[in-house]
């Protein structure tokens, strides 16, 4: 690196306040914490670690919030998509009120987004009554769990790719389709390409946050030991029972979760560094 | 095969872009749409192409009717403006998309399409660079990587809309020349888009003037600058200068001096505006017949000199005259300055 020219040499003490201040605070709101979780996991040991999260109760949360992110994660993949290609590909009536709809999710508590579905499927709910009578159960099921969890990451991947896909503009697909190309063609081999990136941010952070759902999760799940408990509600079930080593041992698994997608994306990041940089222009 | 466009309209909610617009490029035409912005010389260009859909209309191309299909089944080249080329893939690979996205039978072999691409970045002179990506060409060589792409097609109409908009000066009247040539060894029906009068002119067999969505005059690049239809043309096709003026038996009367009026049509007398050309003055002694006026600046570098000066009845013009008349010229000399030649339409 080379020394800045002297017109932008800040003084060495503001320099030095400034960067106490920033790394201050990242490390006390985001890096303590999470070094917190680690630590307590392992106040006794590696092996009461180990058999904390050895449990029938905790394996079962493990699959179920796998599961849910399973469902959730490509559902809202999908639509992500969908609605990110409509918004900024066609001009139609009522395209801001869609815009804010799918914003919805991020504004509103997600205990109201599981009572919503209380309300709707629960016992005295709207369709609970006839739903019962089919024989299906969304609430204290996981069908009510993936459906909060849904609608909770809902806004992920689809707030990623509008601004991204409004700034691309449309040009490089009309050409794909001048050149001959159909539709699914010009997805795959235009669109794609260009919104990966994105996409991929988008479908990290959907995951990380559909693992990590916890208020509306905790509302329609009616917190089942070993059956509708995920991990979130296994680490309050285990921390309301004073057993803190098992809790934090879950935690820590729910952010070396996080942490391993953090992971995969600075490696594909880092793999694919020189296409990034070739595509830079404009 | 000629393309023949009716009647075509179009419009973005309240805002008419094309209003009744009716064309015909001869087959192996270079048929060029002028225009300032907003004229809606891209939106019929987008039109042609099929990516914008047209409010009414025909367009024809032989006995096809181009509207009833769809986009890519159209065979229509397309280069865009900002050239719109797939970041993502190499000049070759760029060039190559339209061959292969072919349905099957049809779709070239590997080889034949390896040819044909080598073939491509020849005609555009980028033979050694089909491997590198668009983020590492120039402008001037992303527009041929462009072209090449839309050749690849072997479209039987070319569109261009504003083709060299996005390039400098230099570079664009070298891809200018370049483009002529390519146009007579290929003979493709080609239409483009600019909003240059410099370069339809020099480029295009004919030239449409384009104003709010209409056909103002469609003409050669002679005719249109021997023969303007309409002040809009006249203005939009150079620099030129208006004076208030009466027209009597076929003489434009300014400033008290008789002046030719200029075109086949005699206008009828009364008064009316007159137009100039920069180069179309006669430059007289101070108290000489015309405007008087005060010379600001003698510009002697280029093809004519330019004169700076200030008119004593308000307003600054520069006229152009040959360097042996400037040569007696000095700023703060008083002068007197006349048309020589001007041009009347009727107001409208």
């Amino acid at each position: 690196m080379s020394a800045p020219s002297p017109a932008r040499r800040d003084p060495p003490l503001l320099v030095a306040a400034l960067i106490i201040l920033a790394v201050g605070y990242l490390g006390l709101v985001v890096f303590l914490p999470l070094l917190t979780v680690f630590i307590e996991a392992l106040r006794k040991g590696i092996e009461a670690y180990f058999s904390g999260i050895n449990q029938s109760e905790v394996w079962s949360a493990i699959k179920l919030t796998l599961i849910v992110a399973g469902v959730a994660v490509p559902l809202n993949t999908v639509f992500g998509l969908a609605a990110a290609w409509t918004v900024t590909r066609f001009d139609f009536w009522g395209k801001n009120l869609l815009v804010t709809i799918i914003d919805l999710p991020f504004s509103i508590s997600p205990v109201i987004s599981g009572l919503i579905y209380v309300l709707l499927y629960g016992a005295n709910g709207w369709f609970g009554p006839q739903l019962q009578e089919m024989g299906i159960q969304v609430i204290f099921n996981i069908t009510g769990i993936i459906l909060a969890t849904t609608l909770v990451t809902l806004p992920f991947v689809a707030r990623e790719l509008i601004p991204l896909m409004q700034a691309q503009g449309s040009d490089e697909e009309a050409a794909a389709t001048t050149l001959g190309a159909n539709g699914w063609r010009t997805f795959f081999l235009i669109t794609l390409p260009n919104i990966k990136w994105a996409l991929m941010y988008g479908v990290l952070l959907c995951t990380a946050r559909a693992m990590g759902e916890f208020g509306a999760v905790s509302v329609v799940s009616g917190k089942i030991r070993g059956f509708t408990a995920t991990m979130p509600l296994q680490v309050e079930i285990l921390y309301n029972e004073y057993n803190f080593v098992a809790a934090f041992a879950v935690a820590s698994l729910l952010a070396l979760f996080a942490l391993i997608t953090l992971a995969v994306k600075t490696v594909l990041e880092a793999r694919f560094a020189d296409e990034l940089a070739a595509q830079r222009w404009r | 095969m000629s393309l023949e466009i009716t009647n075509v309209n179009k419009s973005f909610g309240r805002f008419p872009a094309l209003n009744d617009v009716s064309l015909l490029a001869e087959d192996g035409e270079f048929l060029a749409l002028l225009g300032p912005s907003g004229s809606g010389k891209t939106t019929l260009l987008r039109i042609i192409a099929g990516l914008e859909i047209a409010d009414g209309g025909a367009v024809r191309f032989g006995d096809e009717d181009l509207l009833a299909k769809p986009v890519r089944q159209r065979g229509i080249g397309f280069v865009f403006q900002h050239y719109a080329l797939f970041k993502h893939m190499t000049s070759a690979q760029n060039i190559a998309f339209g061959m292969q996205s072919k349905a099957r039978k049809l779709r070239p072999s590997k080889a034949e399409i390896k040819a044909k691409v080598a073939e491509l970045l020849a005609l555009v002179q980028l033979d050694d660079l089909g491997e590198r990506y668009p983020a590492q060409l120039s402008g001037g060589q992303r527009q041929r990587v462009a072209l090449a792409r839309a050749l690849a097609i072997e479209p039987k109409i070319l569109l261009l809309d504003e083709p060299f908009g996005a390039l400098d000066a230099k570079v664009r009247r070298g891809l200018r020349r370049w483009l002529r040539e390519l146009h007579e060894r290929t003979g493709l029906t080609t239409i483009f888009v600019t909003h240059d009068q410099e370069e339809a002119l020099e480029l295009a067999d004919r030239v449409a003037v384009l104003k709010d969505g209409k056909v103002e005059q469609i003409g050669t690049p002679e005719e249109l600058y021997h023969e303007p239809a309409s002040a809009f043309v006249f203005d939009f096709l150079g620099d030129s200068f208006q004076f208030p003026c009466v027209v009597r038996d076929g003489k434009a009367v300014i400033a008290g001096v008789d002046v030719t009026i200029l075109g086949a049509a005699t206008p009828a007398d009364g008064p009316s505006t007159a137009y100039a050309r920069p180069d179309a003055f006669v430059v007289g002694p101070a108290d000489g017949p015309g405007f008087g006026a005060r010379i600001r600046d003698v510009l002697l570098a280029g093809p004519d000199a330019r004169i700076d000066c200030v008119l004593d009845d308000d307003g600054a013009i520069e006229v152009r005259v040959p360097h042996a008349v400037a040569q007696k010229l000095a700023p703060r000399n008083r002068i007197s300055l006349i048309p020589r030649e001007v041009r009347v339409w009727a107001e409208t």
